[in-house]
């Protein structure tokens, strides 16, 4: 199943330049292993070699932060949008 | 009415007032604070308060010494206003692209603005001012974003406020910046209730802050790692520009003339309700709408609008 995920202008680069692309998976984690076999050069930016998420990574799925569902795990289904944030401060 | 001797014993003690009328689920109350009622003009004396009184305390901030802070607005201005009455003299480094009233209010505090590339943003910003501290020991540079002082301000007074006036609340909606707020509230909160849901609220800033060269400069606040901010909050929600300016608008059909984070605050507060079956929300207004009039946000073209809300920073 394919889901659109959003693309932070930093990394889009490593995506032939798209601000959005398609990816496969039931779960985050899956979805991250399609975008990274899809462009390689995302290796490593999104998930650690310990296999966390990233620590200057957010990731929501429709507009949630994902840290606070399943983190990988999380469920996606048809129609779930992926959007992936460099973390900003305010104040 | 009591008199007060000074302008800053004004700081906190805001009112809480009912705004379930914007609630999308009649079996969900929702009560603003408002923060724009403190003597600076939002909930950022709080935590200014806080950080100088306790730097006044333990010595680290001397009379008459410089104050170096970054911040994108409010913190600056909240620090400038109490620099002033004190006699220190002040120095924020504040991004390009913040709204000119943002500027305008510093000013009014004889802040010396400092600025720094609007591409890098709030990071940017504060990478600049830590090199300048680094540069200048002799000055005191709060670090609101690691400072302690800035979620014990919400810890030992936002907090005792929301449960003063309001027990029965079940969630507490607010922004995310320096995680101060939500830090303090939240755990203070929890410790009365554990059952109370913390939820954050952000923009998708990291989208907007385009000028951000690997996702190494990348930054999470040392106040909310060391506050366990992630066993902290329940949940936390990105809300994007144009659900912020629609919210800031229809808050003004309850009375509230905000700025355009409180917007955002909202509309998160708007889906919590929508969500759950029944509950009291607490949601902070974090300041009042006069620095973005500017902006157009009341009155312009939607769209316009919320272009221009995408190249301003509002948290």
């Amino acid at each position: 199943m394919s889901v659109e995920v959003r693309l932070p202008t930093i990394l889009r680069a490593h995506a032939g330049g798209s601000a959005t692309v398609q990816a496969d998976g039931e779960t985050l984690g899956q979805v991250f292993d399609d975008l990274v076999a899809r462009f390689p050069g995302l290796a490593g930016q999104l998930v650690t070699d310990e296999g966390s998420l990233h620590k200057f990574v957010n990731v929501y799925v429709n507009d949630d932060d994902v840290r606070y569902l399943d983190k990988l795990e999380t469920k996606i289904g048809p129609g779930d949008s992926i959007t992936i944030l460099p973390a900003v401060a305010g104040g | 009415m009591a008199v007060y001797s000074d302008i800053t014993e004004l700081v906190g003690n805001t009112p809480m007032v009912d705004i379930s009328k914007l609630s999308p689920n009649p079996r969900v109350r929702i009560l603003a604070k408002l923060e724009g009622q403190n003597p600076g003009g939002s909930v950022k004396d709080r935590a200014a308060k806080w950080m100088v009184e306790e730097a006044e305390k333990n010595g680290t901030l001397r009379p008459g010494q410089t104050i170096l802070e970054s911040s994108s607005g409010n913190t600056g201005i909240a620090l400038a206003m109490i620099a002033k009455l004190r006699g220190y003299p002040f120095k924020v480094v504040l991004p390009d692209n913040v709204s000119v009233e943002r500027r305008q209010a510093l000013e009014v505090w004889g802040a010396e603005i400092i600025p720094s590339d609007a591409a890098g943003g709030s990071n940017g910003a504060m990478r600049k001012a830590q090199r300048l501290a680094a540069d200048h020991p002799e000055w005191w540079f709060p670090y609101q974003y690691g400072n302690p002082a800035n979620p014990k301000a919400h810890y030992e007074s936002t907090g005792p406020e929301i449960w003063r006036d309001c027990p029965e609340i079940t969630h507490f909606v607010a922004g995310l910046g320096t995680a101060g707020t939500l830090m303090g509230v939240g755990r203070f909160l929890k410790e009365r209730n554990a059952a109370v849901q913390i939820w954050a609220v952000e923009p998708p800033a990291g989208e907007m802050v385009d000028g951000l060269k690997s996702l190494d400069e990348g930054f999470v606040p040392p106040v909310f790692i060391d506050n366990d901010g992630y066993e902290l909050l329940d949940r936390k929600r990105v809300v994007s520009p144009r659900e912020s300016v629609e919210w800031t608008r229809r808050l003004t059909e309850v009375g509230i003339f905000a700025g355009i984070s409180s917007g955002a605050i909202m509309a998160a507060a708007a889906k919590c309700a929508a969500e759950i079956d029944e509950g009291v929300i607490v949601t902070v207004v974090c300041d009042g709408g006069w620095k973005y009039l500017s902006t157009g946000v009341w009155t312009g073209d939607l769209d316009e609008v919320v272009e221009r809300a995408k190249r301003v920073i509002y948290f």
